[in-house]
């Protein structure tokens, strides 16, 4: 090849390494969709806030099958996308297998745990959100007996179930808890019809407050509640809005503020890896009271769960965390 | 258990999609197509029929234009299955991926961006004056919304079209003997077309049941597996209305039973063994109630004109 040809060559390379020192963020959706309600829809919001403040848009991808995560995380880093955010404990292993590959790429994993240099983990407590949303279900129940629904049976929403089993008893040793999971396979997440038929077995029993962790299928519980004048606890996203009057709360998780920050500390690099651990007291898990649930929310309520808040904190009552030792303790 | 109301309740409420998609494929499998585009005409169905109503429409033109829509894509399916005489297998599937695709495509692209969920007053229930305070089952049978009564109304329809009419005849002539058919005179690639047609506008009601009687929004991939369930349940019904009424509703008790075993189980077995428990015991009799099965003989045979 003679240099003259060589020459255009290389200045595209350089060209091209010039736009590459701005590389545009990239976002991976599970299975859900981003407008999932829920934990994807968080993603989204935080994604979406980073470009109306930025200007920098980013690239995304909505996985509709198990085969995808790690084509699509793939296909973002070839593309240069830096840094590259997986939402969901469903991509860690292709987070890994795609970490490796591309070392030189940043890739932030929202609820799994995944080491490697190149790698930021952020994971929640959910037990502690959790803990308080059951306290305020023990609190507002009139039956004494709350219920649970879990979307697919894995160990992070037993950490849910768990966390809130342990606020209910907190509040009422003798409350007695009904669980359900929806199914074992991602299917569980998607299937309204189902947890609204679930919700309404459990309200044959005698519960009166019911806790969804179950992604879409969690719509439906909150719609059998409404419809049967009973009460739900959202999760993940702020939920009240979808059934005013009867959404007790919501347990958040500011998973719009971790894939913000993941965004934004690519950007202007202060990003680091590591496992970054959010609870109470970072602020990255808690309950939404807003004008949809404050009736329901009356201030002796409210002054309880933020006590136990409070003591959780620092460190006074400790919330155990299933996922520690895969058990829950009686 | 048994007695409790709430527990017939459900199970008549689960059973509904079901009957009417099983309901559906049997009338695709009389006339002698398999049709595997159900789970995809069922999940168009419950998109238009929610879009429909959420666009401003009221809920009966919805469930019409479920069934139109049911029946294009049930037309499209006959086009290759029938007309072309292509593989059942082949047509069903690319259906089924063509449709739930679209299905996610058109909703995403008429909702790009929602952030609160749009829901939709749904149809409502209906309890049948005198028939519905007779107890337990009279609550759990006459208190339901109109599409529940809809579905069980398409089981003896479906027989008595089948059975007592010279239409019904006709269906299941070409379902059985092709050759047959032709040589009474009887055009075998229009019956087969309008069976199918007529089949998947059913299914596809089935899949409006879901989003616009007994929930109010449209997510993806909600149907769930549900249309692959009434294939087998077509088996388990040996491909009789009646007995396909039996098996939905059979299936609908164990999953309902499921749910509330779940609750009241202790550690000891896990409740993911109850989970399976319906597949398992449709399996179970399926095996049972197929034994003596007469299928169509001529099922999955595409029929040529002119050829032997």
């Amino acid at each position: 090849m003679s240099p003259l040809r060589v020459l255009p060559a290389l200045l595209a390379l350089s060209l091209a390494s010039v736009f590459a020192a701005e590389p545009q963020p990239a976002v991976v959706f599970d299975m859900g969709g981003k407008f999932d309600k829920s934990f994807n829809e968080g993603v989204y919001n935080g994604v979406e806030r980073f470009r109306e403040e930025t200007g920098i848009a980013y690239r995304e991808f909505e996985v509709t099958n198990e085969t995808q995560r790690e084509q699509a995380l793939r296909k973002m880093a070839q593309r240069g996308s830096d840094p590259i955010v997986g939402v969901g404990f469903a991509q860690g292993p292709a987070i890994e297998t795609v970490g490796k590959m591309f070392p030189d790429t940043r890739f932030t994993i929202i609820d799994s745990v995944v080491d490697l240099p190149n790698v930021q983990s952020v994971v929640f407590k959910e037990h502690e959100g959790s803990f308080l949303v059951g306290m305020l279900a023990a609190l507002a129940s009139e039956t004494g007996t709350v219920g649970f629904i879990g979307g697919m049976d894995i160990p992070l929403i037993r950490k849910f179930a768990c966390g809130y089993e342990q606020g209910v008893k907190f509040v009422n040793p003798d409350a007695q808890v009904i669980q359900n999971m929806t199914g074992t396979t991602p299917a569980a997440w998607n299937d309204p019809g189902k947890g609204a038929e679930l919700a309404r077995s459990q309200f044959d029993r005698g519960v009166d407050v019911v806790y969804a962790a179950a992604g879409g299928t969690g719509i439906g519980v909150y719609q059998a509640a409404a419809d049967a004048d009973k009460l739900a606890i959202g999760v993940d996203s702020n939920q009240n809005h979808l059934q005013p009057g009867t959404m007790l709360t919501s347990m958040v998780k500011r998973v719009d503020v971790a894939a913000y920050n993941a965004f934004k500390s690519g950007a202007d690099g202060s990003w680091q890896s590591g496992v970054q651990v959010l609870g109470l007291a970072e602020g990255g898990v808690g309950w939404a009271l807003d004008e949809y649930n404050e009736a329901l929310v009356p201030a002796e309520m409210r002054a309880q769960v933020e006590q136990a808040e409070a003591d959780i904190i620092a460190g006074k009552v400790q919330v155990h965390d299933y996922m520690q030792d895969n058990n829950c303790p009686d | 258990m048994f007695v409790s109301v709430g527990f017939w309740a459900a199970t008549v409420r689960m059973a509904t999609p079901l009957i009417f998609g099983t309901i559906g494929e049997l009338i695709c499998e009389r006339a002698g197509v398999l049709n595997l585009g159900i789970e995809g005409i069922m999940t168009f169905g419950a998109m238009i029929a929610w879009m429909w109503v959420y666009q401003g429409g009221d809920l009966w033109t919805a469930v019409a234009v479920a069934a139109g829509c049911g029946a294009a894509w049930g037309l499209l399916h006959a086009i290759f299955s029938v007309y072309l005489g292509l593989s059942q297998h082949v047509t069903g599937i690319g259906i089924t991926l063509l449709a739930s695709s679209l299905s996610y495509f058109s909703f995403r692209l008429l909702l790009p961006d929602v952030s609160t969920p749009p829901k939709i007053q749904p149809f409502e229930s209906i309890a049948i004056p005198g028939l519905s305070e007779i107890p337990v089952l009279g609550e759990a049978l006459f208190t339901q919304t109109a599409l529940t009564y809809l579905a069980l109304a398409t089981v003896p329809l479906c027989w008595y079209v089948l059975y007592r009419t010279p239409l019904g005849l006709a269906v299941r002539m070409v379902g059985e003997n092709p050759m047959a058919a032709a040589s009474q005179g009887l055009d075998v690639l229009a019956i087969r077309a309008g069976a199918v047609c007529t089949g998947s506008a059913l299914m596809s009601m089935g899949g409006a049941f879901l989003t616009i009687s007994v929930f109010d929004a449209f997510y993806f991939e909600m149907i769930n597996g549900r249309g692959w369930i009434c294939i087998a349940l077509v088996i388990f019904a040996s491909w009789r209305p009646g007995k396909a009424l039996f098996g939905a509703l059979l299936f609908a008790a164990f999953d309902a039973l499921q749910i509330r075993v779940q609750q009241a189980s202790s550690t000891l077995i896990p409740y993911q063994f109850f989970l399976m428990l319906p597949y398992v015991l449709s399996i179970v009799a399926l095996i049972i109630m197929s034994r003596k099965a007469a299928y169509p003989k001529a099922l999955l045979v595409p029929f040529r004109r002119g050829e032997r």
